[in-house]
């Protein structure tokens, strides 16, 4: 609600005044704050930034958690550390617009199975960031990778499956530590076989099912929205009674949480769009998307982006025509592509995924850049996150989440080796004690993450 | 030889000597010339000559004669290896893994002992995944049995033909064994109980070669399985078919050195998570290790797993060969390769674990591998290094045939490539 992030800022930390409606209270606030450290100029590096051409031997300067200069002739403060970048690539941190990390912790057992709340096909009123737990494992993993940012999202046995969350990955006791500060929320939904297949006899059965399930869910959110608005403006009698799952979808309907969709087949993509346009709102990305390609001009035409794997396919009957062009004709045709994991082991090595769909582009004659690929990674899942504005790109006021890599992070032998999370060195490769592990990893004999 | 089973691994048996003549009608005299050769073997020859005749390696080297009738193929620029091996998918079994499309799936069967399953005649040929596998540089698979404490035969496929027969290279290659969490319903919840079963089994198809005839009188006691999985575990027993054991937790590791020593079996480990802390064992005892490189995500089973597990045992002196369990994935041995050199590996050695060290631990190396005159001329010439991603497959050879650079994907690809598709 528009009110309430206002809010927010206002009373964090202070208790909410004690005859206040619940729903105008601040909601489960973020306490993330920026690390202090020293300024840190990078030089003499190749330096993607995914906002123009790449820069030869150029160099950057974090200072305050943001990106203070970059270009060919950077001045630092006296007392910059200095991080000599020759023979290194410099890109902005790597976001994974859909990963699972934290709701399906490792180790991977029943009680940590906290992804799908598999209980209704509607559960709008669940929220990622409350499964989320800060000690999982894969965390340190991932940041190894260059992961700075990602959006925790519930599972996908429902038709909508709650709010997502946008997290920063650094170490925390809490998820509210993570959160990233103004993020809209994301909010999950499903297409296809797996909300079919999980609810079986209770419905839905069938992709018509699905839709209806949908188009029931918004037609309630509607008057749900239009009461509450009313109430808001006027502020006279009793407030309409809250209900979590519809004010998560009124919030949908007033385009302040986006959509998340988790859709394979083209068809059905087309079937979500017809359906966005139904209640008036917008799709933000499509999650997984192996058919895509099949539609790039449909995507581009709604600004609708496409969250992809590289090259998974055939792993269920809905993924039978995924493709590794898949990422490169989005962008020929002019659609907002995205490399994505769902994965705790893609999530370690995301610039691979993305080279691997560059490059099945190129050898397929459909001539893809390194700055538009980068983009892939950055870019546009910060887009599709709503937080382009903050993060995503190496410009000047931007969050300083940096990756140095050893090499051309298009390459498999290049790794990531040092990773700033809005300065902070929350990984580096030649220095054991700047390998984060969770409190999970004590007491096991395995070395740090960066092996 | 008694019952069903026993007979129909004979007809395989036959079938696979079969297959390798198949080869032989088809295939012409090619010569790869100009390239650069890694034949994994020895060291690399640049502007070398790779002469391929009725299905093998007819010559590898700088000087090499190329007969007036075979067929010139320019490799200038090119990396000439090996046929890359994966060694332990569903290839040719299996398509999807979620959503139970039992249309698609022949690797598993009911029962925790099965022995005597071999999958060859499961196979089939037609399989989409196939042609997708062999655009990324696989030409062989050892396509495996899943679930179970013995889950079955495996078998080694060569990935082209329109028949089982004309795939099968080596049946069956290996007995599957799962020592690990897979094997524990089998031993009704604990490992310990599951490796009880186990030597059972293996002493209870020692006992059963020995009396035959008391068996057939009806005079002995029930035996740990039927007659048709003892007998298929005698070659075993016998040390001529390698026991490949899913282990991945330290302690399953040693247990299953504990038991090959028992039984004096050749084992090779399947899995491996935890393999780098066993290393020393592992390689004085000589059993190779088929993994997942990339498979570093604790879990009890492995809470020590690490990205660099492969590269520690290949230091170790440990033969490691790449496995990629998840259907998602069988294409990408190449990138599983890279990242083994990403993880301290040599690039020598990452190559030897798509092929040769594959082979080594499959028992045939003497036919598959490397490019060594005499072996099968599995042979894949790539635009550049074979484990980047910048580079592809140009040629592509399975038993000295070039096989078309097609699949169903790079068709769809046609379709879609500018919108509206061309129907």
């Amino acid at each position: 609600m528009v009110l309430l992030s206002g809010c927010a800022a206002a009373t964090r930390g202070a208790p909410a005044a004690g005859d206040s409606l619940s729903a105008l209270r601040p909601q489960y606030v973020s306490t993330y704050l920026h690390h202090p450290g020293k300024p840190v100029v990078i030089r003499n590096a190749t330096i993607l930034t995914a906002a123009g051409p790449e820069l030869s031997r150029g160099s950057i300067l974090l200072q305050d958690g943001k990106i203070a200069a970059v270009g060919g002739n950077v001045t630092a403060p006296p007392d910059a550390i200095v991080v000599d970048g020759s023979g290194k690539y410099v890109t902005p941190g790597i976001i994974d617009a859909h990963s699972h990390l934290g709701v399906y912790a490792a180790p991977g057992t029943e009680s940590q199975s906290d992804g799908n709340e598999a209980t209704d096909p509607n559960t709008a009123q669940v929220w990622a960031e409350h499964s989320f737990w800060p000690q999982d494992p894969q965390i340190p993993l991932a940041v190894a990778g260059g992961i700075t940012v990602i959006q925790a999202l519930p599972g996908s046995a429902n038709l909508i499956g709650g709010r997502s969350a946008t997290l920063r990955l650094i170490p925390a006791r809490t998820v509210q530590a993570m959160k990233y500060p103004g993020a809209p929320y994301g909010v999950k939904m499903a297409c296809g076989e797996n909300p079919k297949r999980v609810y079986g006899d209770k419905g839905p059965s069938t992709r018509m099912g699905n839709m209806a399930g949908d188009r029931t869910a918004f037609a309630k959110a509607e008057k749900y929205r239009r009461d509450w608005d009313a109430w808001l403006t006027e502020k006279e009698g009793d407030p309409p009674e809250r209900d979590l799952q519809l004010e998560t979808l009124a919030d949908v309907l007033r385009g302040k949480a986006f959509i998340q969709n988790h859709c394979y087949r083209a068809d059905e993509m087309a079937q979500m769009l017809d359906l966005a346009r139904e209640f008036g709102f917008h799709i933000r990305a499509f999650h997984h998307a192996v058919e895509a390609y099949k539609i790039a001009d449909l995507l581009a035409r709604d600004s609708v982006a496409a969250a992809v794997w590289a090259d998974w396919w055939g792993f269920k009957m809905e993924s039978l025509d995924g493709i590794p062009q898949n990422a490169a004709l989005l962008q020929q045709a002019g659609a907002r592509a995205i490399i994505h994991s769902d994965s705790e082991e893609g999530i370690q090595r995301l610039n691979q995924e993305a080279a691997k769909a560059m490059y099945a582009g190129r050898n397929a004659g459909i001539n893809v850049t390194r700055e538009q690929a980068i983009r892939w990674l950055t870019a546009n899942p910060a887009w599709a996150l709503g937080i382009d504005s903050t993060t995503g790109t190496l410009e000047v006021g931007k969050a300083a989440d940096v990756v140095v890599w050893s090499g051309d992070p298009f390459s498999v032998y290049s790794k990531a080796e040092r990773v700033y999370n809005e300065g902070w060195l929350v990984f580096d490769r030649a220095d054991p004690r700047a390998q984060r592990t969770t409190d999970f990893n004590l007491g096991t004999s395995a070395p740090g993450v960066g092996q | 030889m008694t019952g069903g089973w026993a007979d129909g691994r004979t007809v395989v048996v036959a079938l696979s000597a079969c297959a390798l003549w198949t080869g032989v009608v088809e295939a012409q005299t090619i010569a790869i010339t100009g390239g650069t050769i890694y034949p994994v073997s020895g060291p690399k020859i640049e502007n070398g000559t790779l002469l391929l005749r009725d299905g093998k390696v007819a010559a590898v080297g700088l000087s090499v004669e190329i007969p007036a009738s075979a067929t010139r193929v320019d490799a200038k620029g090119g990396w000439i290896t090996p046929g890359l091996i994966h060694g332990g998918s569903s290839l040719g079994l299996k398509l999807f893994d979620i959503g139970a499309q039992l249309e698609t799936q022949e690797d598993t069967a009911s029962g925790d002992v099965k022995a005597a399953f071999n999958v060859a005649e499961a196979v089939d040929p037609a399989s989409i995944a196939i042609p997708v596998a062999r655009l990324e540089g696989v030409t062989s698979s050892i396509s495996k049995p899943a679930v179970g404490l013995f889950p079955g035969q495996a078998v080694l496929l060569d990935l082209a033909g329109d028949r089982v027969e004309d795939m099968v290279a080596q049946s069956p290659v290996a007995m599957m064994v799962d020592l690990g969490q897979g094997g524990k319903p089998a031993g009704g919840g604990s490992r310990g109980r599951t490796l009880q079963r186990f030597r059972r089994i293996m002493r209870d198809a020692l006992e059963y070669d020995r009396r035959r005839d008391d068996f057939r009188r009806n005079q002995m006691q029930p035996l740990a399985a039927s007659a048709d999985d003892l007998e298929a575990l005698l070659p075993v027993l016998r040390g001529r078919l390698p026991l490949f054991v899913i282990a991945n937790r330290r302690s399953d590791l040693e247990n299953a050195l504990k038991v090959a020593r028992e039984f004096d079996l050749k084992i090779v480990i399947w899995g491996g998570a935890e393999g780098w802390q066993v290393a020393p064992e592992l390689a004085r005892a000589k059993v190779p290790v088929l993994l997942e490189p990339l498979t570093n995500v604790p879990r009890f089973e492995a809470l020590n797993a690490r990205l660099d597990n492969a590269t520690l045992l290949w230091k170790a002196g440990v033969k490691v060969g790449v496995a990629q369990q998840d259907a998602a994935l069988f294409r990408d041995l190449r990138q599983a390769a890279g990242n083994e050199v990403r993880n301290g590996m040599s690039w020598d050695a990452a190559l030897r674990s798509v092929t040769l060290s594959t082979a080594e631990a499959a028992g045939v190396a003497d036919r598959y591998g490397s490019l060594e005159a005499g072996k099968v001329a599995n042979v894949v010439v790539w635009s550049g290094d074979p484990l980047e991603f910048s580079s592809k497959v140009n040629h592509l050879y399975i038993r000295g045939r070039e096989i078309p650079l097609v699949s169903r994907q790079t068709e769809l690809l046609d379709r879609y490539r500018t919108l509206p598709p061309r129907y």
